[in-house]
């Protein structure tokens, strides 16, 4: 490959030592990730187990049909991303574009669901501080809502939320490098950002396969 | 060790990472981990003193029993600001990102650390994060405690709260981005034949270190979002009214600060080990079990974070845990401080400037670590709590150890850092007045707190007074000795004698390449063939004699 001498930073004796920090490097950094989740998770332990009705029925506010559509299309987005992963290892510069391409729509489509549940729960006033007036009475009973109801809102949104935040961040780079493998950058020889971008797609893919029965199926029957 | 045969004075008009680019841009845009670590070098030094003259403040508020000088909403601020400034933008950076930035490569044999450009970004985010602090405690202060606790913090100050909060977690990512690098390093750019057993202590501590940055300081980092999002939003995480529980936030508070102490620690040690098998020529005696004890500590110091928490919610039989498993952490602690005391035994032992800082934290860091067993002990800690005793006793710590520790590695590698040498007169007395002062100032607060001074207010019984105000005149000794080094060590740099590229006559391979270091570290790639702190096997010109400088 023409680019790959200038694929080696300075600093490392050879592409194998280069490859194997920038791994290490990127496991722990995903380590770090989820210790970051996990504070959440930790918080939402501590309040499911304290007011399990409460998170019943915030559950049952939920779509499980958007949620359960949103976690394939998010699976989906994973297989792509391993395609893109496996062209790059081969060199296919258009099947790199195409398969990164696919993976940036999928992932376009979960968020754009999201902006819908997002919306409807808006009009529900279920956002703690900025529409809640759904989060004291059920309007359509105008009984008070449970202890812990708020709490499981606020969960949702923090956890959704920083998650809808990661995949924010990961778009854009998804496009960065569909863009440098159509320019040739990636071959059998150094594909290692296709990989870690992979890595962190993946990731954030298994928060989701987290959240979605916590924060979905608890209501479900 | 063999290594190539490159000293100072056949490099000496060779080109540094100091002189080789001299534009702005050249600094603010490096890739080199040298001229990082002076960024940070420049940064938590400014901190430093900004968290020093908010100390300054409230001991001059202490002097008198009456809240006089300062209104008692002030006060708050005056500690909670010295509290921030101090924890979160000095001690936490302070030993890793600035001696560790620079020393880890040149320690290991590396070029630069793994990823230099993140190495960049993190002193960049560990600003921005250091502006929002700043930024929200000169616009209106912050007066919560460096701890944050809600529902104070998230619903009755009137102080900022959430510029500060966004300051921690944004400054939080720096720290996280720092261990991230550290680890790759210490695992993939070693020299060839620089075995893991063979790694220096500083670089095990900072490998240790890592591991609870990286562990660690997401888990603030999320607690400060609950934190934003419940003071600004009023989510109710730790809201009674709303069923959340402060107890909570204190839990996931603590998961994190308590093992940022060891942050703040766990590098100085490894400082510590360094220059007492230098200034004893002797090798580090048990050195695997003073690497296995950072690890131990690292590990630990994740299971204790309850014993802060003894007078909460927090049940009596959690708390027990708690507390035994404190007791479990001075072992490590204590392994260390034998081993270097056994380090000393038989030692040829020489008194210079870092030997007296890292006898100040020997000293300082016993009293501090066996004042922590007595908060450990859970009837105690009633009697205890909030008191001064706690304040003396962390301060024991992370100043008489975490500070000690730094300051005694900043005028190790100086020489190294800068090329020059620094008087030797003003930093003994520096050191002396900084040990002195130290315990002019704080051990008066072991008694007060045993009398039971509370913490944070600004009045007091004038029965106090005379402790309180020994107190106070040993902060002044002790500022005295912190500013004394802005002095020496700036006029070294301008008229210091030239450093030859091992002044100490020490062992490690940073010792081996020209003061200051080429831009690349060594001109050629090391090969280490023995292990750290060989000073039996130290050929003769290395010893410090032949280089000419004098021993005290």
């Amino acid at each position: 490959m023409a680019n790959l001498a200038a694929s080696l930073q300075h600093h490392f004796a050879d592409f194998k030592q280069q490859k194997e920090s920038v791994v290490l490097g990127m496991w722990s950094f995903l380590v770090q990730e989820v210790m970051f989740f996990g504070g959440l998770f930790v918080t939402y332990v501590v309040y499911r187990s304290q007011y399990p009705d409460a998170f019943h029925e915030g559950a049952m506010q939920l779509s499980s049909v958007l949620g359960g559509f949103n976690t394939i299309v998010l699976i989906c987005s994973s297989l792509t991303m391993a395609m893109a992963v496996h062209a790059a290892s081969k060199g296919n510069r258009g099947a790199i574009a195409f398969w990164l391409v696919l993976t940036i729509v999928f992932g376009s489509i979960f968020l754009g669901v999201k902006v819908v549940e997002y919306k409807e729960k808006f009009d529900h006033g279920f956002i703690p501080g900025i529409a809640d007036h759904g989060l004291r009475v059920n309007h359509e009973t105008h009984q008070p809502r449970p202890t812990g109801f708020a709490l499981y809102f606020g969960l949702y949104f923090a956890m959704t939320g920083l998650h809808a935040i990661h995949m924010l961040i990961g778009i854009p780079i998804l496009a960065i490098i569909a863009i440098n493998g159509l320019r040739g950058k990636y071959g059998p020889e150094y594909y290692t950002p296709v990989e870690m971008t992979g890595l962190y797609w993946h990731f954030v893919d298994i928060v989701w396969i987290f959240l979605f029965p916590l924060l979905y199926l608890i209501g479900a029957h | 060790m063999s290594t190539p045969n490159h000293t100072a004075s056949t490099h000496s008009e060779e080109e540094n990472y100091l002189t080789n680019e001299t534009t702005i841009q050249s600094w603010l845009l490096t890739k080199d981990h040298k001229r990082i670590a002076l960024l940070y070098l420049i940064s938590v030094t400014l901190f430093f003193t900004l968290g020093g003259l908010f100390a300054s403040i409230v001991r001059l508020e202490l002097l008198t029993p009456a809240g006089d000088l300062l209104s008692s909403e002030f006060y708050n601020q005056a500690f909670t600001s010295h509290g921030v400034m101090m924890v979160f933008f000095f001690l936490i950076p302070a030993v890793p990102a600035v001696l560790g930035n620079f020393l880890i490569p040149l320690m290991v044999g590396a070029k630069d650390l793994a990823f230099p450009k993140i190495n960049l970004l993190s002193w960049y985010i560990f600003m921005v994060g250091a502006t929002f602090a700043i930024f929200a405690v000169l616009t209106g202060g912050l007066d919560t405690g460096w701890t944050l606790y809600p529902p104070y913090s998230s619903t009755y100050s009137q102080s900022r709260v959430a510029l500060a909060v966004a300051g921690v977690f944004i400054a939080g990512f720096a720290s996280i981005l720092t261990g991230v690098n550290f680890i790759a390093t210490i695992h993939r750019m070693r020299a060839p034949g620089l075995t893991w057993f063979r790694l220096p202590l500083f670089v095990w501590a900072h490998y240790a270190t890592s591991l609870v940055m990286v562990l660690g300081t997401p888990v603030i980092a999320i607690t400060m979002v609950l934190l934003f999002l419940e003071r600004v939003f009023g989510f109710g995480f730790f809201d009674p009214a709303k069923g959340g529980d402060p107890v909570l936030f204190q839990h996931l508070f603590w998961f994190y600060s308590h093992p940022a102490v060891y942050i703040m620690i766990l590098p100085a040690m490894g400082v510590i080990s360094e220059i007492i098998s230098t200034f004893s020529r002797q090798k580090l005696f048990g050195y695997s079990f003073v690497a296995m004890s950072s690890l131990a500590i690292a590990i630990l110091g994740f299971l204790v974070w309850g014993h802060h928490m003894f007078t909460t919610s927090q049940s009596a039989y959690t708390g027990i845990l708690f507390s035994a498993l404190t007791f479990l952490v001075a072992i490590p602690s204590a392994i260390k401080a034998f081993n270097w005391t056994a380090t000393l035994y038989k030692g040829s032992v020489s008194w210079e400037t870092p030997m007296l800082f890292a006898f100040g934290f020997m000293g300082l860091f016993l009293i501090g670590g066996l004042t922590g067993l007595f908060l450990a002990t859970m009837g105690m800690d009633i009697h205890l709590q909030d008191t001064y005793f706690v304040v003396s006793h962390f301060h024991y710590i992370m100043v008489g150890g975490g500070v000690m520790g730094y300051m005694g590695g900043i005028h190790f590698w100086w020489p190294k850092i800068t090329g020059r040498m620094y008087s030797n007169f003003w930093s003994k007395l520096s050191a002396l007045l900084i040990f002195a002062g130290f315990n002019f100032t704080f051990f008066p607060q072991f008694i007060l707190g045993y009398m039971g001074m509370p913490r944070r207010y600004h009045s007091y019984p004038e029965e106090w007074q005379v402790l309180n105000v020994m107190s106070t005149l040993g902060a002044s000794i002790l500022a005295i000795g912190y500013a004394l080094p802005a002095f020496y060590l700036t006029y070294s740099l301008i008229r210091g004698k030239k450093a030859p590229a091992n002044p100490w006559g020490a062992t490690g391979l940073e010792w081996k390449t020209a003061s200051p270091p080429p831009p690349h570290n060594f001109h050629e790639t090391p090969i280490v063939t023995t292990e750290a702190y060989d000073y039996q096997s130290l050929p003769l010109s290395e010893t410090p004699e032949k280089e000419g400088v004098h021993h005290g």
